[in-house]
């Protein structure tokens, strides 16, 4: 595996820490005029998502995580891990609830997602930052109210639970942000 | 010591053929030391490897001496050179100086000669959870380092210019050492609103003593692997024929600029980054 030292330390870079892939967040030089330099580096840990702080001393190495985004079309889930196809190769790759974690309730048949492979082995998945869902379950509308501004839950076709406008109706296509998890509008079919 | 030079090459020539300076401070002392006087410079400086919102590998430093000059009147004229470039741009009150020792304690809980180097990673801990597991615990000078740049520097009071004074004698680089108890350089740092401006000395004027800290510096470079450089032979002997009693100080001019016109990355002071 080859080793990246901390003058290529920039934003999108992939190495290993402690044993797991992490990608450089931000990567800031310091150094006092006649002391040492230093790199402090927010990195996120590819696995668990959380954000860490690290300073390393400049010139030091670390190794390279072999770690690539690549979009997948989800294909099915079949009650235990989740399949995706390459949208070039076809190739299939299956993740299971460690990489898709809380992402699986935005997951629909045939839109295309990025997984993130260390090791060619799937670590994360990314819906689209927008996706169109279809409304399964919530309380009747009230019919001509789009003005109060009240919102109630309404669960989509993936399970996702929303708030929406009190005048979404079971059966409306709506469009959520999964970045946030915020209704953004309905969709006409 | 933790200064990289870029190497010079020609055509044809084996080895590099020289260096782009660092600081035109070398050069300078040798027309001190045949007695041209007090003097100044602004040039153009290289660092290798010096990258941040801070830094730039080429850089301008406004360099100048003073020839028969005390050491507390030498800091004070700087204060007014200072405070006189940046009042047309900043409101500043007046100049604050502490000992690196009380600057440690005041802002990072601890005294910088006496703790050992748990102590010191502790107290860099305990301002932040940052992890900082990647610093060797028994490396002292890079624990110094990261708790003036990381915890004091950001703490210091703003709007008004600070000098730190008195540092770790094995911190004196080119300064005198003064002959009290712990022993500290006759050098300093001027800072502004968080930023380090200026480095000043008194200047080393004893040969040998220079040729000893040289000596030293090159064993250091030989152990942790960094690339062995040539003494320059002429400054030493310029120390050897006799260095006046001086004062020094190298001033960041782009640093300068950047308070001037408050902004915070240097990149926005220089036209070609």
């Amino acid at each position: 595996m080859s080793s990246i030292s901390t003058s290529e330390f920039r934003a999108g870079v992939k190495i290993m820490l402690d044993g797991d892939p992490c990608t450089i967040i931000e990567n800031e030089f310091v150094k006092p005029g006649k002391g040492q330099a230093f790199s402090r580096v927010k990195i996120r840990n590819l696995k668990t998502g959380r954000m860490l702080e690290k300073t390393f001393k400049s010139g030091d190495t670390v190794e390279a995580a072999d770690v690539v985004d690549t979009d997948m079309q989800y294909l099915y889930n079949d009650g235990e891990m989740w399949h995706f196809m390459h949208t070039e190769s076809f190739e299939q790759y299956t993740a299971g609830t460690n990489a898709v974690g809380d992402n699986a309730k935005w997951l629909k048949e045939q839109d295309v997602c990025v997984l993130t492979l260390w090791n060619n082995v799937p670590i994360a998945v990314t819906p689209p930052n927008h996706v169109v869902l279809k409304v399964t379950r919530t309380d009747p509308g009230l019919r001509g109210d789009t003005a109060t501004g009240g919102s109630k839950p309404a669960t989509l076709e993936t399970g996702a639970i929303v708030k929406v406008p009190l005048f979404v109706n079971e059966g409306d296509v709506l469009k959520v942000d999964t970045r946030t998890g915020e209704y953004l509008g309905r969709v006409k079919e | 010591m933790h200064l990289q030079s870029f190497e010079v090459r020609a055509p044809g020539a084996p080895g590099p053929v020289g260096y782009l300076h660092t600081s035109p401070e070398l050069a300078m002392k040798r027309l001190l030391a045949a007695d041209y006087g007090s003097m100044y410079q602004i040039a153009k400086v290289f660092r290798a490897g010096e990258r941040g919102p801070r830094h730039n590998p080429e850089f301008t430093l406004l360099e100048w001496y003073r020839t028969e000059a005390d050491y507390p009147g030498f800091i004070a004229e700087n204060l007014r050179l200072l405070e006189e470039l940046l009042r047309p741009y900043l409101r500043l009150e007046a100049a604050l100086q502490y000992s690196y020792r009380q600057a440690f304690v005041d802002y990072a809980g601890v005294d910088p000669f006496e703790a050992d180097t748990g102590q010191l990673r502790a107290a860099y801990l305990a301002q932040s959870a940052t992890d900082v597991t990647a610093i060797p615990n028994q490396d002292r000078h890079a624990w110094l380092d990261l708790l003036l740049t990381q915890r004091i520097e950001p703490r210091l009071p703003r709007d008004r210019l600070i000098v730190i004074a008195e540092y770790p004698a094995d911190q004196a680089c080119l300064a005198r050492v003064s002959s009290t108890t712990p022993a500290v350089a006759e050098r300093f740092e001027i800072y502004c609103n968080g930023l380090e401006l200026a480095n000043g000395f008194h200047e080393l004027s004893d040969a040998n003593e220079q040729c000893r800290r040289i000596d030293r510096e090159l064993n250091e470079r030989r152990q942790r692997g960094l690339p062995q450089v040539p003494v320059d032979q002429p400054f030493i002997r310029a120390l050897q024929q006799g260095l006046p009693d001086c004062c020094g100080i190298a001033i960041g001019f782009d640093r300068l600029v950047m308070l001037a016109a408050g902004v915070d990355a240097i990149d926005k002071v220089i036209a070609f980054v």
